[in-house]
């Protein structure tokens, strides 16, 4: 077998175009790849590929090995399993890179285990130990108490990084690179499971991932109510969008489409206000990129306070309504 | 049409304990005394998943544990909600393992008790977060898994599953034997009833060594891991809050609202 050499990035698509995820991982493997003075390669696959390519080359590829098959339309792990395979035989990276996402942290432990290699999921930080030419992974462990920095002598070595927590490049259209049609017959008598139904849960207004502004509220919120006045009237006036942490979600009070935290949506808005959130490890890890943390708690002790910015001590029920009619008036000037 | 499971729980310290009370010692981690180990929670997810299989279709519930000086009492808390039987992985040797080492001997645990139609994981571990060793079982063992189930059926011999994903869920159908890795969405673990407290007590754990898993102590635990932990450390944080106060908690609230404006934040 060849050595390996070169990072390659497991792109995502999402109805024709790329998710955040995907230029996140194709500027992390650019750096990576200036490190060890090698190429980026990206694989993308899909029912359809389109001009993706290109796009995967404005934002940092070297080689876009395309796979394109009725059976790649949505992602199923025993399809795609075996593109994964049969493409990483073909490049032999030295690094593997995926999404900690619905589809990148499902594929990558059985991608792993399949290849007998390490894997670190949902890295914060990747870098190239120069002398060794091992990556050395940061994730965050013990539900962001601490983080742990992991290195794998098996090659390749393969990673998943936390959603925005890697920056792309700077799209730049001139980029040079070279898109490589790989065949790859999916045998349908490996595929064990079949989707049977998609249901779509998203919540209406402006999406969590996209808002400039979220109001969040937490356990202490006490019921589905809030979510619907006190903290949307807030997010309204700041055209926000409105989340929770695991607890309300668990307890049926909203849908988990509005979870934000470690096994949630990540998000790093430039406001987030913190409503009746203690401020557990696990919740901060999905929003600690924030820009701004505003913590509203009647417990002037909550964790929440060490990590936020401004902090009201105080019910919220009281405070949430005084501090949207100030705004109002403030912005309306 | 009764079905037997298997399922893997792992004893951890309490997650919910106060952030402040996981201090890094060296390359571990340390927590006082009065934080209490407990079954990693999405593990006890998966036990109730189980115990709802089992409650409609009836079937024997086969838990297994790994790890070394377990606490009797958390790790026998699947038995005193209905679990049938209780492996524990139990030995210096297995201590320190990564995903790979762990996925590795629960495999071969699997094996050896033989018969089984679904294995039930948490989704991840509440102390290493990796999300790894319930797709590493399946892939070892070569049967079909999904990952972060919230429900699931046994209807006409598969299982019918949904998997959550960002923006909703996916409706699945699986071919058994099969793996399934379980999130907090599905439900917390019922109570345990004062007779299956009496009953769990009573039962022993059946206890094997990585000898009896026809495992090398080289090919467990810290020994037998495929990643190598560099470093473990606690990154400093340190935010200045500010606190607005204020007469009554409206006038604080209306307080932010003026300073956020004045720090040119909103």
């Amino acid at each position: 077998m060849a050595e390996n050499k070169g990072i390659l990035v497991f792109g995502e698509i999402a109805e024709g175009e790329f998710p955040s995820i995907t230029t996140e991982l194709l500027g992390c493997g650019r750096k990576l790849a200036d490190e060890l003075k090698e190429d980026l390669s990206c694989l993308l696959a899909s029912d359809a590929v389109g001009d993706l390519s290109k796009e995967a080359i404005a934002f940092g590829a070297d080689k876009v090995y395309t796979v394109e098959d009725a059976t790649l339309k949505r992602y199923e792990a025993d399809c795609y399993m075996q593109v994964a395979d049969q493409v990483i035989e073909q490049v032999s990276p030295r690094v593997v890179l995926l999404g900690n996402t619905p589809m990148g942290a499902d594929l990558a432990p059985r991608l792993a285990f399949r290849l007998r290699t390490g894997l670190s999921t949902d890295c914060l930080e990747l870098s190239i130990d120069p002398e060794t030419k091992q990556l050395m992974q940061t994730s965050s462990v013990y539900g962001g108490n601490a983080q742990a920095i992991f290195t794998a002598e098996a090659v390749p070595q393969i990673a998943t990084t936390r959603v925005k927590a890697m920056s792309p490049i700077e799209r730049d259209e001139s980029r040079k690179g070279e898109a490589i049609p790989v065949k790859v017959t999916v045998d349908m008598s490996k595929v064990k499971t079949k989707v049977v139904e998609i249901i779509k849960e998203e919540v209406t207004g402006v999406k969590l991932e996209d808002a400039a502004v979220i109001v969040c509220g937490g356990r202490g919120c006490g019921g589905t109510d809030p979510y619907n006045t006190t903290l949307k009237e807030l997010a309204d006036v700041l055209k926000g969008a409105v989340g929770a942490s695991r607890p309300p979600c668990d307890n049926g009070w909203v849908p988990e489409a509005m979870h934000i935290g470690l096994t949630g949506k990540i998000v790093a808005p430039d406001i987030y206000f913190a409503i009746a959130i203690s401020g557990a490890s696990q919740h901060m890890s999905g929003c600690s990129g924030s820009k701004n943390i505003i913590a509203i708690n009647k417990d002037p002790e909550a964790n929440i306070f060490k990590q936020a910015h401004f902090g009201v001590v105080g019910k919220f029920e009281d405070v949430v309504p005084a501090l949207t009619t100030k705004l109002k008036e403030l912005l309306a000037r | 049409m009764p079905i037997n499971m298997i399922v893997c729980c792992k004893q951890v310290p309490d997650p919910e304990a106060p952030p402040a009370s996981f201090k890094v010692a060296g390359d571990k981690m340390t927590v006082p005394p009065d934080v209490k180990p407990v079954v990693s929670p999405y593990d006890e997810n998966a036990v109730e998943a189980a115990l709802r299989i089992k409650d409609t279709l009836g079937g024997k519930i086969t838990v297994i544990s790994l790890g070394n000086n377990l606490t009797r009492d958390v790790i026998k808390k699947p038995l005193s909600v209905g679990g049938d039987e209780l492996i524990l992985l139990e030995d210096a040797a297995f201590e320190e393992g990564d995903s790979w080492a762990t996925a590795n001997a629960l495999a071969a645990a699997i094996k050896k008790v033989g018969e089984y139609d679904l294995i039930f994981c948490g989704r991840q571990s509440a102390d290493w977060n990796a999300g790894q060793v319930g797709l590493g079982i399946a892939e070892i063992l070569g049967i079909p898994a999904v990952s972060v189930v919230r429900k699931v059926e046994v209807v006409d011999g598969k299982a019918k599953v949904e998997r959550a994903v960002s923006d909703g869920y996916e409706v699945v159908e699986v071919e058994l034997p099969a793996l399934l890795t379980i999130t907090s969405e599905l439900g917390d673990l019922r109570y345990a009833a004062l007779k299956g407290i009496m009953a769990a007590a009573k039962k022993q754990p059946i206890v094997w060594k990585p000898a009896d898993i026809g495992l090398e102590p080289s090919q467990v635990g810290a020994a037998g891991r495929s990643v190598k932990l560099a470093k473990l450390f606690q990154p400093v944080r340190e935010t200045k809050c500010e606190i607005i106060e204020a007469d009554t908690p409206a006038e604080a609230g209306a307080n932010l609202a003026v300073k956020l404006r004045e720090a040119k934040i909103l």
